[in-house]
């Protein structure tokens, strides 16, 4: 826990951690509201909506990418909803339909274009590269009150550690609604509450959760974020205030095993080389859920189960 | 434009027409046996399957490297990946179906997982001595510059059989995908027919791989039994029609990435078949957009029409416009607004008609004869004209509108 871990390691970790929580903090509500897949969607969009910024202003900026990446993802929001309401066809369908084909469409520009000197590319969209955010003019743990030192922390992390405030204070501000208008969307009409509005903000707030994530880890975790620490918060309670802790907790859970493992867990066999952080970090939060759904206390749904062990 | 059409007849080369039917056949296969799962309302089942086949691919490359043998051999992969596909698959079913969660949770979960662990599993292949230029990163995306006559052989082969196993088991997976309870009370062993059905999937899922690759083999799943459709109301047809769908757009992707450079075969493809799913989104029949526009301004031209003439035969001003318009278009009042012969006559038969529903509500208590008024429908369509002759009796004789002319 020297020199060495806040050089290369406690970057990756933090970032690694505000991702992970402000995508989870979200997925709560989308998998309460069966929206759980919104996220996938999401995170195949953005790779269209990041070479659009590209193409655009022929920059690698990280500004205009993640405006092309929410612009997509609202796009593609308001396309499935037409599909949807347009074809008739029901949401699950309407949902493949369209993010295939924009990703599709993603691929295509990315070829035709000359982005090769750049560096974008699929690969690099759907892993991430956790490991390469070093913070190099750092001592050691002193230099986390250095200004100088802090000055020439890898940009990600304060952007992604933003991201995640706003998404905690948007929550925070929310709760009330979101969870009136989660659970009875008829009642908190009645109420007044803009259900429609808010189910809507949910989803954008979603979209910039992922393409900030995207941005510094590749949208695996965003998948696996949104989806595993909340599902498997669900198991264990029937709050929706301590689901949102023990998914919060799960995340940081995730994140900060994931990377140990990535990082260290092949020197433990021997090899030389670590593995993929993002996809660590996938996989850990995936155990954690299986964990849940093997021995959570709340598994079972209401007056199942016992006739299926029967 | 040339080589494209070259490339359609299958003269521009043989890589590219091996390519080019493989991709038809592949894209036949995946439209039809990705139907049942689009109509059992599980679309998104593909996209869960088709990215848990990655760490398949990597475990299967790093056993066959261990064991000595070249790690590329395509059948070894995709049955490596066949064996995570059906396991995510299992797992899937089993949180939908014993734990609280939604299956969409469940699917999203297997997703990110597998594919997280896939992704670990590709680093460290990359970092294996052999591993450098396994190539499997042409999984993600596909690869159709090295295909070998064997994987056209395979496609072939694969496909086949899953657009036979669709044919054999399309009576109970309509059923399943139906109305499942209802088959379970026929004795259908209901969990069996829902794993067949993802097992085709996955089967396709696996064929697919190389070709257009992992992300894009969902698209070749879900859009041509969307696009199906909505052109039939017709279970069995609809299987068809996605195929052929799936099989055009897979045929004609392909030759039209032959025929330019810097046009990668699967997002071609899926562009092709998101094309087609447009052109029906707009022009199908009865369920389309334009079909839809059309519909809804013909009824509002003839709640119009009719509105105006009810207006007529009661020598009431009209101020509406459109309603002027379309009489005046239709020869039933002159430009000052008085009506004509053929407008009278039209006025005193609708408002006759208004006062036989009249007759007809007091002569039938029906309610679902005279609950059939909407103001719309003919009369002679509801009732018969004896019925009708029987209402004119009792109405007394015609009355003209607005006196003699």
């Amino acid at each position: 826990m020297g020199a060495d871990f806040v050089q290369f390691s406690l970057v990756p970790i933090l970032i690694g951690i505000f991702a992970s929580v402000a995508c989870a903090l979200p997925g709560n509500f989308l998998i309460l509201r069966r929206q759980a897949l919104i996220g996938d969607a999401i995170s195949h969009v953005v790779l269209p909506g990041i070479i659009v910024a590209f193409l655009i202003t022929g920059t690698v900026a990280a500004i205009p990418m993640m405006l092309g990446a929410a612009g997509a993802a609202v796009v593609a929001v308001v396309l499935i909803e037409a599909v949807k309401r347009l074809g008739g066809i029901e949401p699950g369908a309407a949902m493949g339909v369209i993010f295939t084909t924009l990703f599709a469409g993603g691929v295509l520009l990315l070829e035709q274009s000359d982005t090769s000197k750049v560096h974008l590319d699929v690969e690099h969209a759907l892993m991430g590269n956790l490991e390469s955010l070093i913070w190099f003019r750092t001592t050691g743990w002193e230099s986390v009150l250095d200004p100088v030192a802090l000055a020439s922390i890898p940009h990600e992390l304060p952007r992604m550690a933003a991201v995640c405030v706003l998404i905690i204070a948007l929550v925070l501000t929310f709760w009330r609604w979101l969870k009136i208008a989660t659970f009875d969307e008829g009642f908190a009409q009645a109420l007044g509450i803009p259900a429609g509005a808010l189910g809507f903000g949910l989803v954008i707030t979603a979209a910039v959760a992922a393409v900030a994530a995207f941005d510094a880890v590749g949208s695996i975790i965003v998948i696996a974020m949104f989806i595993c620490p909340p599902a498997a918060a669900r198991l264990m309670t029937n709050q929706l205030a301590t689901q949102v802790w023990w998914s919060v907790g799960f995340a940081i859970l995730s994140a900060v095993l994931g990377y140990v493992f990535a990082g260290y867990g092949p020197l433990w066999f021997g090899s030389q080389n670590a593995v993929s952080a993002a996809g660590m970090i996938a996989t850990v939060s995936g155990i954690i859920l299986g964990l849940a759904c093997l021995y959570g206390p709340h598994r079972s749904r209401v007056g199942v189960g016992r006739e299926e062990t029967a | 434009m040339n080589s494209f059409l070259d490339a359609l007849l299958l003269n521009a080369g043989y890589n590219a027409a091996l390519v080019a039917i493989g991709a038809g056949l592949l894209g036949f296969a995946a439209g039809s046996s990705g139907t049942f799962l689009f109509l059992r309302k599980r679309a998104l089942v593909s996209d869960a399957t088709a990215h848990a086949t990655l760490p398949g691919v990597g475990i299967a490359f790093i056993i066959m490297v261990s064991m000595g043998y070249d790690g590329r051999n395509l059948i070894g992969l995709l049955l490596g990946s066949a064996v995570t596909a059906a396991i995510g698959l299992v797992i899937i079913e089993w949180i939908a179906r014993r734990t609280r969660l939604a299956e969409d949770a469940a699917i999203g979960a297997v997703l990110g997982t597998f594919f997280g662990l896939g992704i670990v599993l590709l680093t460290i292949i990359q970092t294996m001595s052999s591993g450098r230029q396994a190539g499997l990163e042409g999984f993600l995306l596909g690869s159709t510059a090295g295909m070998l006559f064997q994987d056209a052989v395979v496609i072939a082969i694969g496909g086949s059989l899953a657009v036979f196993a669709t044919w054999l088991m399309r009576r109970p997976m309509t059923l399943v995908a139906f109305d499942a309870e209802y088959a379970a009370a026929m004795g259908y062993n209901v969990r069996r027919i829902d794993l067949l059905m993802m097992g085709l999937v996955m089967a396709v899922t696996v064929i697919g791989l190389k070709l257009v690759g992992l992300i894009l083999i969902v698209a070749m799943l879900i859009i041509p039994p969307v696009t199906a459709r909505f052109w039939t109301d017709r279970s069995g047809r609809v299987v068809w029609i996605a195929g052929v769908v799936g099989g055009a757009s897979g045929y004609m992707g392909a030759a039209l990435s032959a025929s330019a450079s810097a046009m990668p075969t699967g997002p071609i493809i899926v562009l092709m078949a998101a094309a087609i799913f447009l052109f029906s989104l707009i022009f199908a029949p009865v369920r389309g957009v334009a079909a839809a526009v059309i519909r809804h301004h013909r009824f509002q031209r003839r709640v119009h029409r009719r509105q105006g003439l009810l207006s007529l035969s009661r020598e009431e001003p009209i101020r509406e416009k459109f309603t002027l318009r379309l009489l005046e278009r239709d020869g039933l009042i002159r430009p000052d607004g008085v009506p004509t012969d053929k407008g009278r006559a039209q006025a005193a038969k609708v408002s006759r008609d208004e006062r036989r529903w009249d007759v007809a509500r007091e002569v039938h208590q029906d309610a679902g004869l005279t609950g059939r008024y909407d103001g719309l429908t003919p009369i002679e369509e509801v009732f018969t004209s004896d019925e009708i002759q029987e209402f004119d009796r009792r109405l007394g004789p015609p009355v003209a509108v607005g006196g003699l002319a």
